[in-house]
């Protein structure tokens, strides 16, 4: 293993390695246009140059190999001068209109001009211009080849993240400039990666364009809910400025590096799957067509359940639990709906389609948290058998949790079974069509705003941040169902997400010596 | 001395400045103590005449002077000693010096569009958070950007000029030279794109 020292600092990395990524492992920052590290090199923005002891020429950080003994200086006189020059030249056609670009506020163009450039235009012929200013390329990515420093990230990420090749380097010299092929669309499912790689404001989200700058985003840790891959991201949300967005508080969610996940990634339909946070939510408890306060909702609820408990009918509560729950909503329900009420039914595999896969990141199966539900809830019954026995008048109280029975069991089903029983509880965050049969809609939080764990499909147990306050009167799942072991005369003992959380790694064998400090913000895989 | 030091302790007792409103009760001290301490009055002083006449002499000094001075005025005369100087607000109003920073005005350009580009500098800027822009596509691609709505509401303002200062493009002046702008509703002191840029 090579041994060599990069600013004073001695670091043993394997063969092979470039300066780059030894660099990258002391913390110290090479500035990098082209470099990527999960994309190979392509050596051509410059910009990454540091001086190599005994070597006459400047090298460039990303591709030269260490070897032993290597001396590396990465701020030496020479070494701040030639990244000047180099910005210099990237800057040349660049049109330097940052009070228009969404990039303005996180582009490493500005970044490094600021830190290293500084330099006063020296420019006396006009720039070349592109004949068309800014151009969509496809359904998620507008282009404005003026803005591009042709670092080629997006072409090496469609040779070969995606294999799907729509990027290419046209022309030659001063008229070199990025396109999509003739014909081509940018319309891969995982277009939206190319907007974050871009270190310029070349390629812009068509969604996100104009919507917010970015130094008003607040950021949050959290996990992709669109399916069982459970991409790592973060949700960017902004409620300072609601005059910008209609009052919606999430902006964007943009891909959290996670190796062992999604690396980069994220695909498209993960990534402009927010609006559901703000929009079409239900608000308040509402009983048939009035809005009733939480007490007066609880109480019909439990008033229900212990009519059935006190006369040994338990059998006859029907629980449809879903996999979009965290791991600790779970925990709560199996404690009320299986100690508490024990002998209820309950199960939360109702019988879906499976979804689109392919071989990256997208999974078939759309619940981030299947795997937790199967270790948490342990359900034996059958969402079809629950609903057949609803339906046949077997089930007097019937407990859904945001699944939508129109979408799985059809129209008539529903109302049969909003006749048949004697309540129907709809608990979801947002408004579906089973909201118009259910007798009672409990408002529940979103993931964004809930404090939890989901399992991935890889049984790593990764948690999730809540980044603001639930909306209008809805309440975290669990909270709800204390609410309602608290009025059955069962209280349950927690506060706060973390001591359900407590209480699943003491009680179950797989999620043992888990804690929400160990699992941090990269995951913990279950116990086999 | 003495005596003072006596009455100090005897308030003390019944304000303790260290209590939950020490701060209010050590003024409320303060004020006691000045009273407590008052200057006895003489005879003179009781009757309050010699005030009262000074006061008369200053006021009819002032206005024998000037309407001396006005009336020599009016007839060309002895301008080189100046009366009191006095606008007749608000029909003749007083110059203002030419960088006041007055009511602001979205500047155009020569086709009358706006020439911001809604860039949200002047929004990020304001420490009083009275500017609400709402950035859209232009319809020219070769405009990228331009202000949908730029809301300005005047009731929060606080006119520091730092809009002004940021703008990158020029678009927002304080010169208008309007400092009337008093309303009757707090709705109608928001001011949006059109009537910052035409009134």
């Amino acid at each position: 293993m090579p041994n060599l020292t990069i600013d004073g600092k001695q670091v043993e990395v394997p063969a092979g390695t470039t300066i780059i990524q030894a660099a990258d492992k002391l913390g110290i920052d090479i500035p990098r246009y082209c470099y990527h590290p999960a994309l190979p090199v392509s050596g051509n923005c410059r910009i990454c140059m540091v001086e190599v002891e005994k070597q006459p020429k400047l090298q460039i950080a990303c591709y030269t190999p260490v070897a032993d003994g290597m001396v590396v200086k990465t701020s030496s006189p020479k070494v701040l001068e030639v990244r000047k020059t180099v910005l210099e030249f990237l800057l040349v056609n660049h049109p330097v209109d940052c009070p228009v670009c969404d990039q303005a506020g996180e582009c490493k163009l500005q970044d490094y001009y600021m830190e290293h450039g500084q330099y006063d235009s020296r420019l006396g012929d006009v720039k070349v211009k592109k004949e068309k200013k800014a151009f969509s390329i496809g359904p998620t990515v507008m282009l404005d080849q003026e803005r591009c420093i042709l670092c080629t990230r997006c072409v090496r990420f469609a040779d070969t993240i995606t294999k799907t090749s729509e990027f290419g380097v046209f022309n030659r010299g001063d008229h070199s400039q990025l396109d999509v092929y003739p014909g081509k669309q940018l319309d891969n499912s995982y277009s939206g990666n190319v907007v974050d790689i871009c270190p310029v404001g070349a390629l812009t989200d068509t969604d996100f364009r104009f919507k917010c700058r970015v130094w008003y985003l607040s950021q949050t840790k959290s996990v992709c809910p669109g399916c069982s891959m459970g991409c790592n991201i973060t949700v960017e949300w902004d409620k300072m400025r609601p005059h910008q967005h209609k009052k919606a508080r999430v902006m964007r969610l943009k891909p959290r590096h996670n190796p062992e996940v999604n690396d980069y990634w994220i695909c498209d339909k993960g990534r402009y799957n927010y609006k559901f946070i703000d929009e079409n939510r239900i608000q308040h408890p509402q009983l048939k067509d009035d809005i009733i306060s939480w007490d007066q909702a609880i109480d019909t609820v439990s008033t229900a359940f212990k009519s059935l408990k006190d006369s040994n009918r338990t059998n006859r509560i029907g629980v449809i639990a879903s996999a979009q729950l965290t791991n600790e909503d779970l925990f709560v329900i199996r404690k009320f709906f299986k100690e508490t009420l024990k002998g209820a039914q309950v199960d939360f595999r109702v019988p879906e389609k499976p979804g689109d896969s392919d071989n990256l990141l997208i999974k078939a199966d759309k619940n981030p948290n299947t795997a937790g539900a199967v270790q948490i809830l342990q359900a034996d019954a059958e969402v079809a058998g629950i609903a057949q026995k609803a339906k046949s008048g077997e089930i007097d109280v019937l407990y859904v949790f945001g699944h939508d029975l129109v979408k799985l069991f059809g129209k008539e089903t529903v109302e049969q079974i909003a006749k048949k029983v004697k309540l129907f509880v709809y608990q979801g965050s947002n408004v579906n069509d089973t909201c118009s049969y259910a007798h009672l809609n409990l408002p529940s939080s979103v993931y964004a705003e809930k404090e939890g764990t989901f399992t991935n499909c890889q049984q790593k147990v990764q948690r999730i941040w809540p980044a603001f306050l639930p909306m209008a009167e809805s309440k975290g799942d669990w909270e709800i169902i204390s609410l309602l072991s608290a009025k059955l005369g069962a209280p349950l003992p927690y506060q706060h997400s973390q001591e359900i959380f407590k209480d699943i790694a003491a009680s179950m064998a797989s999620f043992s010596e888990m804690t929400y400090e160990k699992i941090s913000d990269q995951g913990m895989i279950l116990k086999a | 001395m003495e005596n003072t030091e006596k009455r100090r302790q005897e308030l003390e007792k019944y304000f303790d400045a260290k209590g939950p409103f020490g701060l209010l009760r050590v003024s409320q001290m303060k004020r006691a103590w000045k009273q407590t301490n008052r200057r006895e009055l003489n005879f003179w002083e009781n009757t309050y005449l010699p005030m009262l006449f000074s006061g008369i002499y200053l006021t009819s000094k002032h206005f024998f002077y000037n309407v001396t001075f006005h009336i020599l005025h009016l007839f060309g005369l002895r301008k080189d000693i100046k009366g009191a100087v006095t606008y007749q607000y608000p029909e003749m109003p007083r110059p203002l010096a030419s960088r006041l920073r007055t009511r602001h005005r979205l500047t155009k350009r020569e086709d009358g569009s706006p020439r911001c580009v809604a860039c949200m500098m002047c929004e990020t800027v304001c420490p009083a958070r009275c500017i609400e822009i709402t950035a859209a596509e232009h319809p020219d691609p070769n405009i990228e950007k331009y202000p949908a709505e730029f809301i300005l509401d005047l009731g929060k303002c606080v006119y520091c000029g730092f809009c002004v200062e940021v703008c990158p493009e020029d678009a927002i002046r304080m010169d208008t030279g309007k400092l009337e702008i008093a309303e009757y509703s707090r709705e109608s002191m928001i001011y949006n794109k059109k009537r910052l840029m035409d009134e």
